[in-house]
């Protein structure tokens, strides 16, 4: 084959690719069911796989390990809720309060945490999450704690003449959260093509080499840190209106270490792997529970034996085939 | 006040004291190998739960010495079979697996051994208190002090007098120079991960004491354990033993002023000494970056 | 073929994925051709975590009912099918989505759970959404049947309002005036020493401290020196679970118990086995306690038909609850004859539980007003012999009636909604 044509080829499998994935996306409330499946299930993959995608973000493209993001992935749900119950019964503008608390938050802290890296980094990460995971259970006047943040509900979108109920409709409120995903999807994919993305991937590559080629290292670590924190609080505002519920869990580190796995498990270095590795945790981890009361071992062998073994992902390995 | 105070004081050393004693147990571990142990608290579970399973054989006392021993030869059999294979590769990959296996730890306790806690009591002769005025501290927590100073001690010979403490420290610095020398670095990790694992083994026995046994008991004494290494330095096991005691006091003395934030406070300690001097009290710079 | 390890063959995974899907495709199909649907009963409740072991018990109590019923026609001549899900011990997000799976998925007629009280409201909005009939056995933060009451939820466990009213009146005629609190910082705490303080402002006592405990802490010896150096007659301690076992290990420990009393409200059986025996001290009520009259009706054989099931173990109040809860629900049903919520929910409020499903002295019934159940508080003293027998680990002295130490329904906040 000439090159051009295993070019053209390539393309042309990434795109058969592409539809596939979408396909599956839009058709789920109906070929989920067939398998034991349910919408709120298929709600909370997608939800949950936003937020690997952008730890991934981090992590698979920026070669930079944060062991606490569900700090931000919280904020962006508690900032999602209290704005629902204290400021106004709207949707839309709970996301937006949501992704902009954690977004801003992320982005200042990140200031004093890009200066670290590698081991300590990620202990620094752990440690920050913590803090924050602290603070919503002692203020409980304004986080109520560990009951958690109740009290509020998803609003139906107003459109003037026609609403969608979002509370009642699982299926409405799935192809919500798949609008919001494929937008956040997109703007991520984006990124990641533009030169700052590529940079980005140099980095993860070779820092040393980078700098040496001039590049600003902590500015732009710090740029990718507090672009992730947005999506992660995006997800995480989504993730209250999916449960109309924040409550502590969401801002602790064993979360973190969920999207970080569902994102290694899925195969980091690939855009799609962390929602394929949020698909095979969810499910299995749902499976899994239901069936036997130690599904906890379960899931612990599974992670040893993904980093010990398969340590490129689902998406890495069959990569791998395509190309041996 | 004064009075009230300087009771809070020592016993926030008491505390601190066992803080540390985890604290050197991950240090250790982090600063020859890189790995972050997120299993330090399941091995503490572990430790603890094999003393109650021993003790009616050999005694409180027997289950001290034996029971942390145990934990360690799981600690390498740990270390041989998993985690040895990551070591080359990015510390994601280690911080991982032990994620893991906390989870496989923490549900196999509860699977032998119960959900239900276990009552586990001290012998007779350490269950009273110095005196009337110094309730707070018994006999127990006494020993528990002496115990921690009587390892750490005994580590510290350890590391700058004996050959393989020589080893540990040069290898913390400089492994591949270490290696070049011709010392074997597979077997010094093994045992470097053993003897971290000792100590977590140790403070199941003595928590055990203190708190009996439960099998999430490891979860609330993993998060102290990293800051007192953040605090203290890390790359400094001194730097840890006295970021240990520092957070164990100042844990102690919120409870005087500002009861509910007195676990809080230990991560605002860790923020301020991120922002004042990031290496930590001790800490060198450019250790681990 | 030799495969190299790590590779796996996509076309198994495909035929893996083919049998899976036609596996729950015809499973249904085998039911429908026995000839009668089941009744399902959904369970969300913890099953790791911390509270576990209040969970596994709960759910003893749960199958032992529903094997009773089983084995007599089970419900309206309908077979009970019983559905448990690991609701975990924190995660709110995981035990909406389990009760979620439960109703939408599994289409069940009835919503148990949760030992949490945050997650049995969270559950509580859903099966509310949802429309389906909700018990919740063992959460005791008192919005469940308060403020956040509905029309669908009822609760079998005592509100802390209710503890509170039962063993305050006690203590202060028995040790003294002057009290001093040891709290766990969360809702269930702050409700538990208002209702403690009130009782206290209301019989002319004083409060000489509250110290407010993180959850979770292991060490108290701190607030021990504060309670110690302001001298009060009672050290009221209501921290739960591990902390209790802790608190009072320490309070042993330091021999505190020898110079003031200590007392608290609620005590578990689970707590009290973890604790050695020098710190099973002070009084304390219990929800429902195993030790009474000979001739109890159904109590020799509950006790009996639990002890086979859980390798000798005595039922704890958490057995209880489980228990209760599917019998409450089986005899609910009966009453109004259909399955359908709204008319098991009308026929459960008011609802008089007979002799051998309360066992205990005094009227037990679910109170119409705010679906609390009205059951006895067991007020009595820990004791550290064991009074000749290991598993006799309390000693009741009294027995209050739920409805007298209830407060009434005007006082809880709940505002019922009934529905169209």
């Amino acid at each position: 084959m000439t090159a051009k044509a295993q070019g053209l080829a390539q393309q042309g499998r990434h795109l058969a690719m592409l539809a596939v994935i979408w396909a599956a996306l839009v058709f789920a409330p109906y070929w989920m069911p067939l398998f034991g499946g349910y919408t709120a299930l298929g709600t909370r993959v997608l939800v949950l796989g936003l937020a690997a995608m952008s730890v991934n973000f981090l992590l698979g493209f920026t070669g930079v390990l944060s062991f606490g993001h569900a700090a931000w992935f919280g904020l962006g749900a508690y900032g999602a809720g209290l704005c629902l119950k204290w400021v106004a019964l709207s949707t839309p503008l709970a996301l937006l309060a949501g992704t902009v608390l954690g977004g801003v938050a992320g982005a200042i802290l990140g200031v004093l945490l890009v200066r670290r890296r590698g081991v300590y980094f990620a202990m620094v990460t752990i440690a920050f999450g913590q803090v924050f995971y602290y603070i919503a259970f002692q203020w409980s006047s304004l986080t109520g704690g560990d009951d958690g943040l109740r009290g509020f509900e998803r609003q139906p979108l107003d459109f003037g003449p026609f609403k969608i109920d979002l509370l009642h409709n699982d299926v409405y409120f799935y192809y919500f959260v798949l609008v919001c995903f494929a937008a956040a999807a997109a703007v991520m994919a984006f990124v990641l093509r533009s030169p700052f993305g590529h940079t980005m991937i140099a980095i993860r590559e070779n820092e040393r080499r980078a700098r040496f080629l001039g590049i600003p290292i902590e500015l732009h670590i710090w740029i990718a840190f507090a672009l992730s924190c947005f999506f992660m609080a995006f997800a995480g505002a989504l993730y209250a209106l999916l449960n109309n519920f924040a409550d502590p869990r969401v801002l602790h580190y064993s979360l973190s270490g969920d999207f970080v796995i569902m994102a290694v498990m899925g195969g980091m270095r690939r855009f799609w792997g962390p929602l394929l590795g949020a698909v095979i945790f969810v499910v299995l981890q749902d499976y899994i529970s239901s069936v036997t009361v130690n599904w906890m071992s379960f899931i612990g062998a599974l992670i040893v034996l993904i980093v010990l073994f398969f340590p490129r992902g689902v998406l890495g390995l069959l990569g791998q085939r395509r190309t041996a | 006040m004064l009075e009230l105070t300087f009771f809070n004081v020592t016993n926030g050393l008491i505390i601190g004291a066992f803080y540390a004693l985890m604290a050197i147990g991950l240090s250790l571990i982090l600063n020859l190998s890189g790995v972050i142990n997120f299993a330090h608290g399941g091995f503490l579970v572990i430790g603890g739960y094999l003393a109650y399973t021993l003790r009616p054989y050999i005694g409180f006392w027997g289950a001290l010495i034996v029971a942390p021993f145990l934990t360690a030869i799981i600690g390498i059999a740990v270390e041989r079979l998993l985690i040895r294979r990551l070591y080359g590769r990015d510390p994601l990959y280690s911080l991982l697996l032990t994620f893991g296996l906390a989870f496989i730890i923490e549900d196999g306790t509860r699977q032998f051994w119960g959900a239900n806690g276990l009552p586990f009591s001290v012998p007779e002769g350490l269950t009273s208190a110095l005196s009337s005025k110094f309730f707070f501290i018994t006999g127990y927590r006494m020993f528990m002090v002496a115990m921690v100073a009587i390892v750490v001690g005994l580590l510290f010979v350890l590391l700058r007098y004996t050959r393989i403490g020589v080893r540990i420290r040069a290898g913390t610095l400089d492994l591949e120079t270490v290696s070049a020398l011709g010392v074997n670095v597979r077997a010094l990790r093994s045992l470097n991960f053993a003897v971290g694992i000792f100590l977590a083994g140790l403070a199941g026995v003595l928590a055990a004491g203190q708190i009996g046994l439960e099998p999430t008991m490891g979860d609330s004494l993993l998060m102290p354990s990293f800051i007192a290494i953040i605090v203290g330095g890390v790359g400094s096991l001194t730097g840890t033993l006295f970021g240990g005691l520092l957070i164990g006091v100042a844990s102690g003395l919120t409870a005087v002023i500002f009861p509910s934030a007195s676990e809080a406070v230990i991560y605002v300690m860790m923020a301020i000494v991120l922002l004042v001097r990031p290496r930590g009290l001790l800490g060198e710079e450019g250790m681990l970056t | 073929m030799n495969k190299p390890l790590g590779t796996f063959d996509r076309r198994t995974l495909v035929k893996a994925g083919a049998a899976i899907g036609l596996s729950q495709l015809s499973a249904p199909f085998i039911i429908a051709a026995r000839g009668d649907t089941p009744l399902k009963i959904g369970v969300d409740n913890p099953l790791t975590g911390t509270y576990a072991a209040p969970g596994k018990n709960e759910g003893v109590g749960i199958q032992l009912a529903v094997d009773q019923l089983n084995g007599k026609n089970g419900i309206l001549g309908r077979r009970i099918e019983l559905l448990t899900e690991d609701s975990t011990s924190g995660d709110a997000g995981a035990a909406v989505q389990k009760a979620r799976k439960l109703i939408e998925r599994d289409n069940v007629d009835f919503l148990v759970g949760n030992v949490n009280s945050a997650l049995a409201q969270a559950m509580a909005q859903v099966s509310n959404e949802k429309g389906v009939l909700h018990v919740v056995p063992g959460g005791h933060t008192d919005g469940i049947t308060g403020t956040n009451c509905k029309w669908n939820v009822f609760r079998v466990c005592t509100t802390t309002r209710m503890e509170a009213n039962s063993i305050c009146p006690l203590l202060f005629n028995t040790y003294g005036k002057k009290w001093h609190f040891i709290t766990p910082d969360y809702a269930f705490g702050h409700t538990l020493y208002d209702g403690c303080e009130a009782n206290l402002k209301k019989l002319g006592g004083t409060v000489t401290g509250n110290e407010l405990t993180p959850l979770g802490i292991t060490d108290f010896s701190a607030y021990l020196i504060k309670a110690r150096a302001a001298n009060p007659d009672v050290l009221v301690v209501l921290v739960q679970g591990n902390d209790m076992v802790n608190c009072l290990k320490q309070i042993a420990q330091f021999g505190i118990e020898k110079q003031l009393h200590v007392a608290g409200t609620q005590q578990e059986l689970e707590a009290v086995e973890a604790m050695p025996p020098e710190a099973r001290v002070g009084i304390w009520m219990f929800e429902w306690y195993w030790k009474q009259a000979a001739g109890t009706p159904g109590l020799e054989a509950f006790i009996g038909e639990v002890r086979k099931r859980t390798d000798g173990k005595v039922p704890t109040a958490r057995t209880w609850f489980g228990y209760v809860t599917i019998h409450a629900y089986a005899l609910a049903c009966e009453k109004a004859k259909t399955v359908e919520a709204k008319a098991v929910a009308k026929a459960l409020g008011d609802m008089e539980l007979p002799p051998e499903v309360k066992m205990q002295p005094n009227k037990v019934y679910f109170r119409g007003g705010d679906h609390q159940l009205m059951l006895s508080a067991f007020v009595g003293e820990l004791s550290q012999k064991g009074d000749g027998d290991p598993e006799n680990l309390f000693k009741v002295n009294h027995i209050v009636a739920g409805d007298t130490d209830a407060p009434p329904v005007s006082e809880t906040g709940c505002a019922m909604q009934m529905p169209a």
